[in-house]
This record gives structure tokens, sequence and C-alpha cells, in this order.
């Protein structure tokens, strides 16, 4: 069954194309690395799906059911782009904010009990935020906070994660850490992923599949085809292919 | 012997009582609007409120209860120009604020003048409160205590991170409509009873004293009632004590509170550098 779907969306904005008719399924279980330029309509691809940006055209359904009649959000993980949604000066502690990644489990009136402890301090230990918790936010590193984040997005244990752009605060271990945690949720946990990155030779080792994305769908399927594939050849060039490819392989 | 004379006064009770209420409300729906940068709608809604008592006068019917409704529409007005117009909440504050006041001029004017004071309706005093005005203050505390308690967890997501918080489901358009509704209501409500100066640098003050010192959330909610109401008592007793405007001295001892604040943070940020 598919875990998304999505058809001939179109997304304008201004009267300008943002997103021209793309088409494409993910599956239970697809680690798709979302990738293409600057400007391509990635974060808004992700927007259109999770309904926070209405789609002009097109259909888009969350495990089976169209995007604004979809109520099931605790199946879903979701970090956002960068860190430029909350203010930084908010008081909250880490463990308010990881905490507040169960509200999707939750019916009204939401209340957090002692129960829901455990699963905060397991999010806080596998994003290794622990000795953080009493924190504010506002006062960790960008590295931090997006470790804080990624806490938040997988406390309510999703069946699908979705991560706009997740390592552009981390330095490259950190990076590799991170990348290897997703892997982990993918492979033991059977968790879904759509991650938006411009490092498509990083993404390459670890996702299932590359999603490419210009305004429309230019590519979409394993990182060995897309290396092999005459029309990304011809898309970026021999050599921007090959670099992209080659690093891949050395790494 | 001055201090126990004070009790002997049934307005100072009164002022004590009411003035706690209000600065408790004012000071947890500030927390919210300070985080979501809608800190001066106390101002802006205050000069709608001009707007609605004018029409009320005109039409010949209480004005309070003709000003609610208008203070209501306006505050989600306010709410509408953000979130739709995409503006600046200071700038959408202005818009409403400032077609609040003009349309109040222009009615005065075509009225010919009102026989009542119609300032009397803004700047009311926290010593001449009536015993109903007291009844008022504790029903509405009550009232905005008890929606700000149960949709806790929605006003921490909404007001933290309103995107994140969508996907988890909350309706957070709902959310911030229930928040500017309770802030105007509140607004019309204590203008009457402690007179806008206060009304509107209690939403304020409090919460950004509060911010400075504060551990968590629910820490800084806690500690923005305890400025709050801390300042309004100590301001009645100091005005008593010194023959001075009681809702300016409170003001003054809010501002002096964050000073002292703003003083610990910065010597506390220095000494852990």
């Amino acid at each position: 069954m598919s875990i998304i779907s999505v058809e001939h969306l179109r997304f304008r904005y201004n009267s300008v194309d943002v997103l021209r008719d793309i088409s494409f399924d993910v599956s239970a279980g697809d680690f798709i690395g979302l990738v293409g330029p600057n400007g391509s309509g990635k974060t808004t691809a992700i927007k259109a799906i999770l309904g926070l940006a209405k789609q002009t055209n097109g259909k888009i359904c969350l495990f089976g059911a169209p995007v604004q009649q979809f109520t099931e959000w605790h199946r879903i993980g979701y970090l956002p782009q960068k860190l430029v949604h909350f203010n930084p000066h908010f008081p909250a502690t880490v463990r308010e904010v990881v905490s507040s990644g169960l509200f999707s489990t939750k019916k009204f009136p939401r209340r957090i009990r002692s129960e829901d402890r455990a699963l905060v301090d397991e999010a806080m230990r596998v994003t290794d935020v622990t000795d953080l918790e009493h924190e504010l936010i506002g006062q960790l590193s960008g590295g931090q906070q997006q470790r804080v984040l990624l806490a938040r997005s997988i406390v309510n244990r999703p069946e699908l994660l979705i991560l706009d752009e997740p390592t552009t605060a981390l330095d490259p271990e950190a990076r590799e850490n991170f990348f290897a945690l997703m892997v982990e949720l993918n492979r033991t946990r059977n968790v879904t992923i759509i991650l938006v990155t411009h490092d498509i030779a990083g993404i390459g080792k670890y996702a299932s599949k590359l999603l490419y994305l210009d305004k429309e769908v230019v590519f979409y399927g394993s990182f060995e085809d897309f290396c092999l594939s005459e029309k990304m050849t011809k898309y970026f060039g021999k050599f921007t292919q090959h670099l992209i490819c080659h690093r891949h392989g050395d790494s | 012997m001055e201090i126990l004379s004070f009790f002997q006064y049934g307005f100072m009770w009164r002022a004590l009582i009411a003035g706690s209420f209000t600065a408790l409300i004012c000071a947890v729906l500030g927390v919210l609007l300070v985080l979501r940068r809608l800190s001066l709608i106390g101002d802006g809604l205050a000069h709608v409120t001009f707007g609605g008592v004018a029409i009320g006068l005109f039409l010949k019917q209480h004005p309070v209860y003709v000003a609610i409704p208008i203070v209501m529409a306006s505050s989600l007005g306010i709410l509408r120009l953000v979130e739709k117009a995409r503006l600046y909440g200071d700038a959408a504050i202005g818009i409403v604020s400032s077609i609040g006041i003009a349309l109040g001029v222009l009615i005065a004017s075509v009225a010919g003048g009102f026989n009542i004071d119609i300032f009397s309706f803004l700047f009311g005093s926290i010593l001449s409160i009536s015993e109903a005005e007291v009844l008022t203050s504790i029903l509405l505390s009550i009232v905005v205590l008890v929606i700000v308690v149960v949709f806790y967890y929605e006003n921490f997501a909404t007001a933290f991170d309103e995107e994140f918080a969508k996907v988890s489901g909350i309706d957070t358009e709902r959310i911030n409509a229930l928040l500017v509704l309770l802030t105007a209501v509140t607004v019309v409500l204590t203008m009457k009873i402690v007179g806008i100066l206060l009304t509107s640098s209690l939403l304020v003050l409090p919460p950004v004293t509060a911010l400075q010192v504060a551990r968590s959330f629910r820490s800084t909610m806690a500690t923005s009632a305890i400025c709050g109401i801390a300042s309004v008592v100590a301001g009645i007793f100091v005005s008593f004590l010194m023959n001075l405007p009681t809702g300016a001295t409170i003001v003054i001892l809010n501002f002096l509170l964050f000073l002292a604040a703003f003083t610990y943070k910065s010597l506390t940020r220095g000494s852990t550098k």
C-alpha cells in the first residue's frame, strides 16, 4: 500500500509555477532522498503533502486518505526546514519541546502523563540530548537544536518521517551519525522516510530511492539507476554526474 | 499605623482583589501574546473600544455591551490581517486601532458630542471599583484561567512552532482566535475597572520580566503571574502611603521589576562565561 500518493500535483504562487504536474508514490519502508537545486519546489512539495500548503491542482493521499481529510497525524513525524519556525527566545526546555511531539497522539483535552515520560526519555537518548533536558532550547547550538527537533519528530514513534534539510546545522561527524540513525529507524522499525537535502552523493549512500525535483519530477529511482541514467547525464552533464556518483563510490 | 489604616477602607480591599485578579489574567494571556509578537494588542484594542463606546452612546445603548462584540470582531480582524494578508502583528494592530479611534472621533463629531465623558469608559480607576466590578474581574479570571489551562498544550505548541502544531493535528487558527477573543473581552472589561494604562501594561511588563529569568514555559507563566500580582499589591500600598496615582505607581513598579530581572540575567550570564 502507498503511504503517500501524489497525482498530478500543481502548485502556483503569485502566478508562477512552483510545481508542475508532479506524480509519485511512496511505499511502506521506503527511504526517499528528495533532492534538487534551490527553488526546485522540494519544501513546497513537502508542505503540500502535509497539508500546510494548499495545492492548486492534483490529488495527495496520506495512508490512503486525501490530505484534506487526514486526521491520523500521530502516524507522521515532521522536522521542518532549518530553525525558522520557532522563536529562539522561547522559554521552553528541551524536555518540554520533545514532549510536544506527543500532542498528535493525544485527544482533547491533551495531557502529557507520567507514562509518556519513557517515550520522551527514549527519544532524547536516541538523539543524544538527554544531558540537555533542562536547558532552554534557545541556549543550544544550531546542531543541538536540530537534534532536539529530531527527538520531537520521532517521540511519537511515527510510521512516516518527513525531514526537510535536517543536516544543514550539523558537522560532518554529526551528519554521519544522523544518517546512521535514519538507516536504523528505517531498517529496524520500518519507518518510511522522506529526507530533503542538497547533498545527492551524501544521501545516495543511504536512501533506497532518489526523487529529483526541478519544478517537475526529473528522476525517481535508485541511486545506481541515477548514476546510469542518460536523462540525468543530459541534465547535469557527464562530468557533474560522474563527480556525484564517484564521490558516492569513494565514501 | 498608616499601613493598618489601609485595611479600614473597603475601596482598598476591592482594589486589591480586583487588581490581583486582573493582573493574573493579563500576565497569563500576556505571555502567549508576547511570544506571538502581539504585545501591543491591548493598546490597539483599547483604541477600538473608544470607537465601540462612541457607537454605543450614539445608539443610546450601554456602551460596554456594544463595545465588546466590536472589539472581539476587531481582534479577529487583526488575526486575519496577520494570517491572510501576511502583515506583521504590529502593523495589523496599527491598522485596526487607527480605524477604531477614527470611527470614534467621527461618530462623536456627527453626534455633536455626548452628555457622558467618553473617556471615563477608557480610564477607569482602580480605587473607585464597585463590588459588581470586583465580581466581574473574579468571574472573568476564572473563565480565562480555565480556558488557558484546558488548552495549555495547544497554546504551547502553537506559540512555539505553529507549523509543527498543525502537523500535530492542532487547529492553530482556532487556538489563535481563542487567544485574541479572550484578550478582547479582558481588555474591555478590565479597562473600565483599572484603566487602559494598567491593562495594557499588565499584558506586557510581567511577561517580559518573566522571560528574563524563567527556566521553562510553565515557570514563565508562573513568574509572570507572580510579578503581575506583586506589582499590583505593592503598587496599591505604595501609592496609598506616598499619596501617588495608583495605576501609574503599579506601572513603574512593574518596570522596576523588569529592570531587576534584566540586571540579574545580565550578571548571571556574565558570571557563567
